[in-house]
């Protein structure tokens, strides 16, 4: 436990410390807000039955789970793979599992942050009413965060490099960010849009966001697509116990 | 005398291909071992085994009394490890890096006296990804060190550094063993080998053809050369006896009334005895 407060800190103080990353992962999703709210918040979707703020708002946090659990960790997991530090861990005491666990714990704390900075922001400049059930969108979160961060972990095995690390996951979670409707909404889609779309796991999970967050529904009445992300956050688990290694690619 | 590592009949395959290739040795307690060999000999191979990071294929080994390969987090607490490519986090700097492993341990070394140890005073508090290779190098090392361990495994440690920094890497490692430290040592340098350890061995394509102090794999197994010239002729003797053959000659050719031209007594130096045992092999794999 101590062992994992240590590593917990340490992981705060990597994210940070990294500015580039912390721009892309934590605050890209924030400026993003700032940007479409001003060009759209104040319009109504009328497909979706709600203001374009409290639209981008959730959309957001969908975005969010994307550059921060998935692509995020992935990427550092990868980057530290090819330095050489997951093998140098792995001489230390701490245990793979602190190790992980501290990680995947980090990435949610970071997470949770820019989803209240986001609900904060809609709050303060677009006048989004802060949600009503906050238990579900707790729930929400923590479960967006574990799927996306055991897909993070599956993909960082797919990756050889560290320099092209940031260039292939950014090419796989930008197209699908955009297609799952977290900036537009997927229901004027073209038809093979729409099949794309409804096969990816932000899709479903941008809906749930957008149920808890603007409708106040509960977060299992949408059980449905929960199931959906569960899939692929459990094959993403999958690709990671099979790929997943700790000492370099190009050693 | 305890034994702090033991290798019997270890082997290791990678596929098909088998890079050790059953070797045995042992270290005491408190001792420097050197472990040389040319590119691929199966040097990393060897101490990652050790250090319970790759499994074996086959053999008996025990490291602080423990197989390496089943061993828990206590014994982890008490080896440090430079791996053969440096491995650090580039945007914290060397003092956090320390503050960060040593976090990992029951009873670290305090930060500055690593720090201290290592020379990296000056650099304490930049960013790790603007340091030099050596620097940097010097860092793999405050970090093996920062635990406090009873045994480190140096895989090439002091590659890239300067000969000053080379010397006071010496003398950190004389330091260490001082204070009881096992040390089990890689590397490509015969003079670091023949400075620093009690016992070396010398790999080549994954098995061991040479082992002993460096003064018996220098003094014992080959011969001195004498070498002189007598009426005009270049002789070139070697022998197991330097003392009685050199009397034997200087003798004979002042009762002659004689001089040895350019005579000169030589023991080979762990270098040559290196060369020889390894050189058919270098760059050939
Ligand atoms: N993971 C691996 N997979 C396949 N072959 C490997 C692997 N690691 C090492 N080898 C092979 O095993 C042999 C021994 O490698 P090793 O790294 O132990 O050599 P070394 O003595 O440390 O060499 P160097 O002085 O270059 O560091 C080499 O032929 C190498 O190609
Ligand atoms: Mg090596």
């Amino acid at each position: 436990m101590k062992l994992f407060v240590h590593q917990l800190r340490t992981e705060q103080l990597l994210f940070w410390r990294n500015r580039e990353a912390a721009f892309f992962t934590f605050f890209l999703p924030v400026i993003f807000f700032l940007i479409f709210g001003a060009i759209y918040g104040d319009t109504d979707i009328s497909s979706e039955h709600i203001k374009g703020s409290y639209f981008l708002e959730a959309g957001m946090i969908g975005y969010g789970v994307a550059s921060t659990c998935f692509a995020g960790l992935g990427i550092t997991l990868v980057v530290r793979r090819e330095l050489g530090i997951l093998k140098r861990v792995r001489t230390t005491p701490l245990t793979p599992l602190t190790y992980l666990s501290a990680v995947l714990g980090s990435i949610f704390i970071v997470f949770l942050f820019e989803a209240a900075l986001i609900i904060l922001i809609g709050r303060v400049l677009f006048g989004v009413p802060f949600p009503t059930q906050a238990f579900s969108v707790l729930v929400v979160l923590l479960i967006g965060a574990v799927c996306f961060a055991a897909m993070g972990l599956g993909i960082s095995g797919f990756v050889r490099s560290a320099e092209g690390s940031s260039a292939a996951i950014n090419a796989v979670y930008l197209p699908m960010a955009i297609i799952s409707g977290t900036f537009f909404t997927p229901k004027g889609y073209p038809t093979f849009l729409k099949v794309i779309a409804d096969a990816l796991p932000l899709t479903h999970y941008t809906k749930v966001t957008r149920d808890v967050m603007v409708h106040g529904v509960h977060v299992w009445s949408d059980w449905k697509q929960l199931l959906v992300v569960l899939a692929w956050g459990i094959a993403g688990m999958l690709a990671a116990l099979k790929l997943f290694r700790w000492q370099p690619r190009e050693a | 005398m305890t034994i702090a590592v033991s290798v019997r009949d270890l082997r290791k395959s990678y596929g098909e291909f088998e890079a050790v290739k059953g070797i045995d040795f042992e270290i005491a307690a408190g001792q420097v071992f050197g472990l040389l060999g040319p590119n691929g000999a199966g040097k990393t191979t060897t101490v990652e085994i050790l250090e319970g990071y790759r499994n074996r294929s086959s053999g008996d080994i025990s490291v602080l009394g423990e197989d390496p390969q089943h061993a828990g987090q206590a014994w982890r607490s008490r080896i440090g490890v430079v791996l053969q490519s440096s491995s650090l986090y580039p945007n914290l700097t060397p003092r956090e890096s320390l503050r960060v492993f040593a976090g990992y341990y029951a009873t670290p070394r305090p930060v500055d006296e690593v720090i201290e140890i290592v020379g990296l005073g000056e650099k304490a508090d930049a960013r790790v990804r603007t340091l030099s290779g050596g620097q940097k190098r010097r860092l793999d090392l405050g970090l093996a060190l920062i635990g406090n361990p009873d045994m480190i495994f140096l895989d090439e440690p002091t590659t890239g550094f300067d000969p000053g920094a080379r010397r006071a890497a010496w003398e950190t490692i004389r330091n260490l063993r001082s204070l009881g430290t096992t040390i089990l040592l890689t590397t490509h340098y015969l003079d670091e080998a023949e400075q620093l350890a009690d016992q070396v061995a010398v790999l080549r394509g994954g098995v061991i053809v040479r082992a002993g102090s460096p003064a018996e794999l220098t003094g014992g197994a080959s011969e001195t050369e004498i070498r002189y010239r007598q009426a005009g002729e270049e002789i070139l003797e070697r022998t197991t006896d330097p003392t009685r053959r050199l009397h034997e000659l200087t003798s004979a050719a002042l009762e002659r009334g004689e001089v040895l031209d350019g005579i000169e007594v030589r023991r080979p130096t762990l270098e040559e005895v290196y060369l020889e045992l390894t050189g058919s092999e270098t760059g050939a794999e």
